[in-house]
């Protein structure tokens, strides 16, 4: 036995060596960047946040388990089974946003490009807007995702067969979207044309909202847990299968009587997404802990992190598109620079 | 992960008033050193502090997959999600269902999701069912019937409320509908918690040992169940009638039908034969599991099943002198008796 191993290293361009590893010392769920440092969120309680140098510091944002978390690049909110909503600041100051009456799990949290807020517990929707007043909505089922439009004051609330559209601030009714199953994650396309759901089953489901067309995307072996939208919005990005499935999403049909693109195919599946912010190129982690860059246009890799230890369990880029920020479910992650 | 790594999961069922909530408190209470997870239905009613204490929806919603039957628990996908970011900080997880609730799509939740079943393991249903009220909930509720044909373990409750004579009543009529299931007597769900936790009924290591137990029941009887198929007749009506002084109920429309042989079965027609099986009559099939002898095999394979969802595997050596036998029940209602015991008899190795 020796440690050459000729696999990969002969066929694929490798960055590895350019990486600065993190050891983060928790399980980690998710990433996200405010500003230049990468602030990975913890399976439970913690936020880990590496600075320029590398070091991390750990801060403290909930009593139990981390939920959900999202992010606008200037903060990053959570969702904790202690029923608390939670801002982490740029500063690394912590806020409680809401807490729930009941201490019922936050199970879903979203964020506006303006400031306002919701989340999720059990079969409720809330909506805090600028002004601090708080409104809820009652889905007829426990809610899967939320999701603002990019436009204007609207949530998206993913349940049980389908999703409502909802506006806080008018008395309109809420737009009901029916597709039969269990709605998961929903997301926007960035152009405010499309809305896709992650559902129970491996499959996504999308409507065009000018008309409420279906779009049924099927054929992944497991449950879809990851999406990104490319540089544009021009492909929808998904985790789920042995390869990342692109949707494409440039034409005003969206991925109507279309394949997907298929990228990147390894022997394990794709766990986690994330397209560059400006170009058209993704990264992606996999099950069996890889992380490879792949450019959309010819599907070229570059491998990140070689296939270590437990999957891949977050991944993010900057704003910039400068910096690439990864961890394995059990806190073993990276930095890399471009 | 192996199948030892996997949380245990209980399923806790029993009709309105059994003794769900008494059994809960105790199992949270007691000193036992290990640190449940509880998913309940109705928050007020533990009496108990505790961070994993979740409450549940039951929301029970069908698969896309065409199979009516396939119905999974929505909200518990969504709660072990949650739960397993505090991996290691609890040993096992209880599932408590309401009262009238069907025990499948909760089994079913743990078959069908592949995250779900990752990282858990269903471990036991465990039914608690009342001695008083059971024998007529079994004429009137249609839930409470379901409840005891899933059941791996009955803790038959409030003994101390009924007479002798209505004890063995209540026992044969559950016999009736379940000869395998562990049966606990109780009063106050007084019952040892290793009685009804980590019992590992789901992985079947001890099907072999698992005999119709309606003949042993009764303390002034010790009548041991001899090695033959035994089948719960049924044709559309209930009665009894006796066995050395043990009533024996065939329920109206709830059977279990076991089969075994002790020659190898061949695995190419097996397979097929229990894939189809259970698509054709999945709906009329509760519950099925297995240990199986296959030719030229030295490992036990093992299955189990919820209607029309099965799951099976390799599980080890056999063991030398243990007697290669293959051994496979069913409870259901209306079991096709004999399209199942032909099929099965096809199965062996000619």
């Amino acid at each position: 036995m020796t440690d050459f191993d000729p696999g990969e290293s002969a066929s694929i361009v490798s960055v590895t060596d350019r990486v600065r590893p993190l050891a983060l010392g928790m399980g980690v769920s998710s990433v996200h960047f405010l500003g230049e440092r990468a602030c990975f969120v913890g399976a439970e309680e913690n936020v880990a946040v590496v600075d320029a140098d590398g070091d991390i510091s750990q801060v403290a944002v909930h009593g139990g388990a981390i939920l959900c978390s999202v992010s606008d690049g200037k903060r990053i909110v959570t969702g904790g089974d202690d029923g608390k909503v939670n801002a982490l600041s740029a500063k690394g100051e912590v806020t409680t946003l809401a807490t729930d009456a009941k201490r019922r799990w936050i199970d879903s949290v979203a964020l506006h490009p303006d400031g306002a807020f919701a989340w999720s517990a059990g079969k409720t929707a809330f909506v805090r807007s600028g002004k601090a007043e708080e409104k809820s909505f009652d889905a007829p089922s426990t809610v899967g995702g939320l999701a603002f439009a990019p436009k204007g004051l609207r949530l998206a609330v993913a349940h049980y067969n389908g999703v409502t559209l909802w506006f806080p601030n008018m008395a309109a009714k809420p737009e009901f979207l029916e597709w039969a199953g269990s709605h998961l994650a929903v997301t926007f396309s960035p152009d405010n044309k499309f809305l896709v759901t992650a559902m129970h089953e491996p499959a996504l489901h999308g409507w065009r909202l000018a008309d409420n067309r279906h779009m049924r995307m099927s054929g992944y072996p497991g449950r879809v847990r990851s999406m990104s939208w490319s540089a544009g919005g021009k492909g929808l990005a998904t985790s789920g299968a042995d390869t990342v499935i692109v949707w494409p999403f440039a034409s005003k049909d969206g991925p109507m009587g279309k394949e997907p693109a298929m990228l990147a195919p390894l022997q394990t599946k794709v766990t986690v997404v994330a397209c560059h912010p400006k170009n058209d190129i993704l990264a992606c982690g996999y099950g069996d802990g890889t992380v490879l860059m792949v450019r959309l246009e010819d599907g070229a890799e570059i491998l990140v992190r070689r296939n270590v230890g437990t999957p891949v369990a977050a991944l993010a880029w900057n704003a910039k598109g400068t910096l690439l920020a990864f961890s394995a479910e059990d806190g073993d992650g990276g930095l890399l620079e471009l | 992960m192996s199948d030892l790594q996997k949380i245990p999961v209980t399923v806790l069922t029993g009709y309105l008033g059994a003794g769900k909530t008494t059994l809960l408190n105790r199992i949270l209470s007691e000193n036992h050193g290990k640190k449940y997870a509880v998913i309940v239905n109705e928050f007020g009613e533990i009496g108990i502090d505790n961070d994993l204490i979740i409450g549940a929806d039951e929301e029970v919603f069908e698969m896309n997959n065409g199979c009516v039957c396939c119905t999974v628990r929505g909200d518990l996908v969504r709660i072990m999600d949650g739960l397993m970011k505090r991996k290691g900080k609890f040993d096992a997880i209880i599932v408590e269902t309401t009262g009238l609730a069907d025990p499948a799509p909760v089994a079913q939740t743990f078959f069908v999701d592949e995250d779900v079943q990752k990282n858990a393991r269903l471990d036991a249903v465990v039914t608690v069912a009342d001695a008083k009220w059971l024998s007529d909930r079994l004429k009137d509720a249609p839930e409470a019937k379901n409840q005891i044909a899933f059941a791996d373990v009955i803790v038959l409750n409030k003994t101390d409320l009924v007479s002798k004579p209505e004890l063995a009543e209540v026992e044969a009529r559950i016999r009736g509908i379940n000869p395998y299931a562990k049966l606990h007597r109780t009063e106050r769900c007084k019952v040892a918690l290793s009685d009804v936790l980590e019992r590992g009924a789901f992985d079947l290591d001890r099907i072999l040992e698992i005999e119709p137990e309606f003949l042993e029941a009764g303390d002034d009887h010790d009548h041991h169940h001899h090695d033959h198929d035994h089948h719960h007749h049924d044709h559309g009506h209930g009665h009894s009638h006796s066995h050395g002084g043990l009533k024996h109920y065939h329920d109206e429309d709830m059977q279990s039908l076991s089969l075994r042989t002790d020659k190898p079965l061949d695995p190419t027609k097996f397979m097929p034969w229990l894939q189809n099986l259970v698509a054709s009559e999945g709906q009329k099939i509760l519950r099925s599991k297995g240990i199986l002898a296959f030719t030229d095999d030295d490992d036990r394979y093992v299955f189990q099943g919820v209607h029309m969802m099965l799951e099976g595997d390799h599980q080890r050596k056999w063991k030398d002198g243990e007697p290669r036998e293959s051994r496979v029940v069913f409870i259901g209602r209306e079991l096709p008796e004999q399209l199942i015991r032909d099929g099965f008899a096809d199965c062996i190795t000619s």
